[in-house]
């Protein structure tokens, strides 16, 4: 029997699994959500924008490990899907994204709603497909899926034109794919992995430095396993927290920009750095010709072109995280000999010693205004038996969550490393909600980020996706504001966003729940409502303005050179300005 | 230092810009492009002149092996190679001048493949500095218009001693 493109279609994503597609119709696509439209299998999430059906699909994903998918309209509807492509691509998100296409007649006149999506799509995703021949499509959604979830994960766009979406054809699932060109390493040259084994013996210093492909390989538990066995300290990255338990005695926490001391120092000093799924990223090594100067570095990645790419590598192992930490493990199982610890402790000593030099601190007071790292730390410590999934958006909140909210378990932590998209963090933690109905998800804002992606609001409360959204609310662009305040003496450029709007209103607005907490003092009794309450919340939170967020590294620094506290000029400046963080302060602000 | 990296892709649309938005996106110099498919109709065969230190042209390498359409990827400059490139060369020919023409035609052992009265198309192929020659030696006659392919390379086969007989020339 001969079906239409767009059954085809629905049919595929039936065969790879698919459950839940994040969507937003338009002219060329009718047909499409006409077909969704009468079938069950498949939920289709309305969105109110196409970046948020993009972020969702990018929540999904991170959450459940399985390619996230989004279905959006020709031309605007595609350009702005682009932002979510760019970010799923970045950090090596597995996203198939379906678009509609003028029907191929068109093509290339400059149809209504026409847009080169391929060329648009190019730079920023994975590999894209036009599919030009109904009887291709289905051979083209099964290599759009392999390759999306295969390799390096990342975004795969496939674009429909309408009349390939009517045209009818048979149609057969394709039970395999061969794709000459693209063949990814799984496991690690053998040798390599040898002498990486034999460096790890011989290191007085390691440092394990994991990212975000652990977490994508399904490494943690051998990542848990090497690290015990051999007692090598963990540094993770933005994209790598939650590969490593949290509150694990050997977790260092994040590296990097915003890292903490110890992570920062022990990489510095270390003998041998053995990065695993991370790709030295210029948020995590400063100034690149002094990164781990001491260090011998190993480095294990499925991408060959992230090894050696920034800076010089001496065991690479192209290789899948977790085929590559098993071998690895296996030829240390037979060469530790089991005083590791007694070994080991001249560098633990020192890193100790570093740990509690310079902790990760801030000063709540009692009846002062709230500090954002107090809200992180008593969400984190508030939820934690309930195993949440945390998103953020992109910021100084963002970089709170990383340091306070220690997560146990991967595919836990929903965050825009490497593009820093704001306005991420709520679609992405709806779409980890629309995975797990029953799981507690959380969003940790900032009151501009939020205001980015805010129409999504509609759609949690239509959809019945109970988010919790966190507003640490400092009426600025804080990171902005940090800088400014650091690097541009104080000059509040365009970052200061006033009080509006009304946070508790506005969720009202929408039909979802609005709390505020004012004072420190309410803080628990909101946070607590907020996380029993079965329907999407806001929380606004206003805190402390000035609130800067530490260790930080300047751009181009060297990571042992860290800022860990208001430099003394900015102190100065900083003491006529009331600490109380009101509103009353705003003509304070604004000729500060 | 230059370097020529001989690609093998699937001959299918829109290849060609993913090779060339891969230069311009990484910030990567294209000195020359030339493209054709191969004996199977299939595939096509790219050859790319670039240049940089020894770790940019590793990262071409290694991200234009990264695409999904590049089948092959081989940096010539890691063995011996031979590489030629075309160029024809329209000049005017003044009366006095047509003889002249010919004669630097001939000793590059270039061909005149077009005449009008007042000009000569020369195609003439060689290696880039012969190529340079021809020109410089043209340019004082006046070149209309200049046109060159980019160069094209391949690997010398390996030098290995003949293990069986070589066949008899069969004689009828």
């Amino acid at each position: 029997m001969k079906l239409t493109g767009s059954e085809i279609l629905i049919e595929c994503l039936k065969a790879e699994g698919v459950k839940t597609i994040f969507a937003l119709p338009g002219g060329v696509v009718l047909k499409i959500f006409d077909m969704l439209h009468q079938q069950k299998d498949i939920e289709v999430v309305l969105t109110r924008h196409e970046q948020g059906a993009g972020h969702m699909a990018e929540g999904y994903a991170k959450a459940t490990g399985k390619a996230g998918v989004c279905l959006v309209t020709s031309g605007p509807g595609m350009t702005n899907v682009i932002t979510a492509l760019a970010d799923a691509y970045m950090d090596s998100v597995p996203l198939v994204c379906i678009s509609g296409q003028v029907s191929t007649s068109l093509i290339g006149n400059d149809a209504f709603q026409e847009a080169d999506n391929i060329g648009l799509s190019r730079p920023c995703t994975k590999y894209n497909f036009l599919v030009k021949d109904v009887n291709d499509l289905a051979t083209t959604m099964k290599e759009a899926f392999y390759i999306a979830t295969t390799g390096r994960p990342g975004p795969v766009l496939v674009d429909i034109p309408k009349d390939v979406s009517l045209a009818k054809a048979d149609f057969t699932y394709p039970s395999s794919v061969a794709i000459r060109g693209y063949n990814p390493t799984y496991e690690g040259n053998k040798w390599q992995i040898k002498q990486a084994a034999e460096a790890i013996m011989k290191a007085k210093k390691p440092v394990l430095y994991v990212g975000g492909g652990v977490v994508f390989s399904q490494a943690a538990k051998e990542l848990l396993e090497l690290a015990e066995m051999t007692q090598i300290p963990v540094d993770m990255t933005l994209m790598g927290l939650g590969a490593f338990p949290g509150e694990h005695p050997q977790s260092m926490g994040m590296l990097g920009m915003h890292g903490t001391y110890c992570a920062n120092m022990a990489v510095h000093y270390s003998d041998l750095v053995i990065a695993v799924g991370a790709r030295f990223d210029d948020r995590v090594t400063g100034k690149v010709s002094e990164f781990c100067p001491f260090a011998k570095v190993i480095h294990i990645d499925i991408d060959p072109t992230s090894i050696r790419k920034n800076i010089h590598v001496d065991i690479p192992i192209v290789g899948d995280c977790k085929a590559v930490l098993r071998e690895l493990n296996q030829i240390l199982r037979a060469t530790v000999n089991g005083n590791q610890k007694d070994l080991r402790k001249p560098w633990w000593d020192q890193i100790r010693e570093w740990q509690q030099a310079h902790p990760l601190a801030y000063q709540q007071e009692p009846d002062g205004a709230i500090k954002p790292q107090h809200v992180v730390k008593r969400l984190y410590e508030l939820t934690k038996d309930r195993d949440p999934i945390v998103a953020t958006d992109v910021g100084q909140h963002q970089m709170w969550t990383a340091q306070y909210f220690k997560l146990a378990r991967p595919n836990r932590w929903l965050t825009s490393g490497g593009l820093g998209t704001m306005g991420f963090g709520f679609p992405a933690a709806m779409g980890a909600q629309a995975a797990f109905r029953d799981r507690l998800v959380l969003c940790v804002a900032g009151d501009g980020s939020i205001q980015m992606n805010m129409q999504e609001m509609a759609t949690a409360v239509v959809s019945k996706l109970p988010v919790k959204i966190i507003i640490l609310n400092n009426r600025f662009h804080g990171m902005v504001r940090q800088w400014q305040d650091l690097f541009y003496e104080g000059r509040y450029a365009s970052s200061y966003l006033d009080t509006t709007p009304d946070f508790v209103k506005l969720a009202e607005a929408y039909g979802a729940v609005g709390l505020r907490a004012g004072k420190v003092g309410d803080l628990d009794a909101v946070l607590k409502e907020a996380i029993s309450t079965d329907k999407p919340v806001v929380v606004d939170v206003p805190t402390y303005p000035y609130e800067n967020c530490y260790p930080m590294i300047p751009a181009g620094g060297c990571n042992h050179e860290m800022i860990l506290e208001d430099p003394p000029e900015l102190k100065q400046r900083m003491a006529g300005v009331p600490s109380t963080g009101s509103d009353e302060n705003k003509d304070t602000i604004l000729t500060a | 230092m230059e370097h020529i990296i001989s690609v093998t892709v699937e001959n299918k649309f829109g290849v060609l810009s993913r090779v060339a938005g891969l230069f311009s996106g990484r910030g990567f110099n294209i000195e020359s492009l030339s493209v054709a498919p191969t004996l199977d109709p299939s595939m096509s065969q790219m050859t790319i002149v670039t240049s940089g230190d020894e770790r940019i042209v590793e990262q071409i390498v290694k991200q234009l092996n990264k695409l999904i359409d590049v089948i092959k990827v081989v940096d010539l400059n890691e063995s011996d190679f031979v590489s030629r490139e075309t160029a024809l060369i329209k000049v005017h020919t003044k009366a006095e001048d047509r003889a002249e023409a010919l004669r630097i035609a001939d000793i590059f052992r270039a061909n005149v493949i077009d005449s009008t009265p007042s000009t000569y198309t020369i195609e003439v192929t060689g290696d880039p500095k012969k190529l340079e020659a021809i020109i410089n030696l043209l340019q004082p006659l006046g070149i209309k218009e200049l046109i060159r392919t980019g160069r094209v390379a391949i690997a010398r086969e390996a030098i290995r001693p003949a293990v069986s007989q070589p066949k008899k020339l069969v004689r009828e």
